[in-house]
């Protein structure tokens, strides 16, 4: 049977960290993945928490941001759950590469590239009541 | 299930500044994400207005970083180079390191092993 552990978290800022925790510890638990690629998740999950939040920020909204784990019978995903005002991924901002000098203009905007790199598969649904992100880490050796 | 929490989340954000042969040196520690890097970017433009033009950023204490992060030193590295200056790295973690090469980073940032090494370069 697989395993599933939810948290839901206030959207505030502060609480990106014990995603990342819950996540860890989760992926930790399970022994599934060799420890970085945990550290691999543990980064693609504090993205998507920051977008969630800073989307429950922008629709001014309440309600909390929801991060599901669970182990399947050959990957482990997190899904991060929001309830802002969606967006859409074909129309986010090109920035310059990083090597052209214009690029130092833009602190932002290397979170989805960095998800996309980190984990196995993901998976962007978003409408405008919210947006789930899931994040398909494989099974791998855990003692690598 | 249960899942033990593996330790507590830490907000604490070391941010400790020395200076050596013309250089201030930001030691960065714990965990820098959306919540912990606005400290960070306030000590870095709270260096510049200083006249710190050239800075050796510290990431050996440094447990997590994310995107926030290398936004914060992007935008550190424009003011000091408005200035002429520099902004140079310490960084042998693997998985830090790891964010500067799939985001490209590692061709804008002077990344070394030790501070002896960033000063000496």
């Amino acid at each position: 049977m697989d395993e599933v552990v939810e948290l839901e978290i206030p959207a505030r800022l502060e609480f990106v960290a014990l995603a990342r925790l819950l996540v860890s510890s989760f992926a930790a638990s399970t022994a599934v993945l060799p420890e970085d690629r945990i550290d691999d998740l543990k980064i693609a999950v504090s993205e998507a928490c920051t977008n969630a939040i800073e989307a429950h920020g922008a629709a001014d909204t309440a309600e909390r941001v929801l991060v599901r784990c669970r182990d399947a019978d050959e990957h482990l995903e997190v899904l991060i759950e929001d309830r802002g005002a969606g967006f859409d991924l074909a129309k986010l901002p090109d920035h310059p590469p990083v090597t052209d000098p214009e690029r130092l203009n833009f602190e932002r905007g290397l979170g989805i590239p960095l998800i996309r790199a980190l984990v196995d598969d993901v998976e962007f649904s978003s409408s405008s009541e919210g947006t789930a992100v899931k994040l398909v880490m494989h099974h791998g050796d855990a003692d690598n | 299930m249960r899942v033990a929490l593996e330790e507590e989340p830490s907000m604490d954000l070391g941010l400790d500044v020395t200076e050596r042969e013309g250089w201030a040196i930001l030691a960065v520690r714990g965990e820098v994400d959306v919540y912990t890097a606005p400290r960070f970017r306030e000590r870095l433009i709270e260096l510049v207005s200083q006249g710190h033009h050239r800075i050796l950023v510290d990431l050996e204490g440094v447990d997590f970083l994310d995107s926030t992060g290398l936004g914060v030193l992007v935008g550190g590295l424009k003011r000091v180079r408005s200035h002429d200056g520099e902004l140079a790295l310490v960084c042998t973690q693997r998985r830090i390191l790891k964010v500067f090469e799939i985001t490209g980073l590692t061709k804008v940032f002077s990344i070394h092993e030790t501070v002896d090494d960033a000063l000496a370069a």
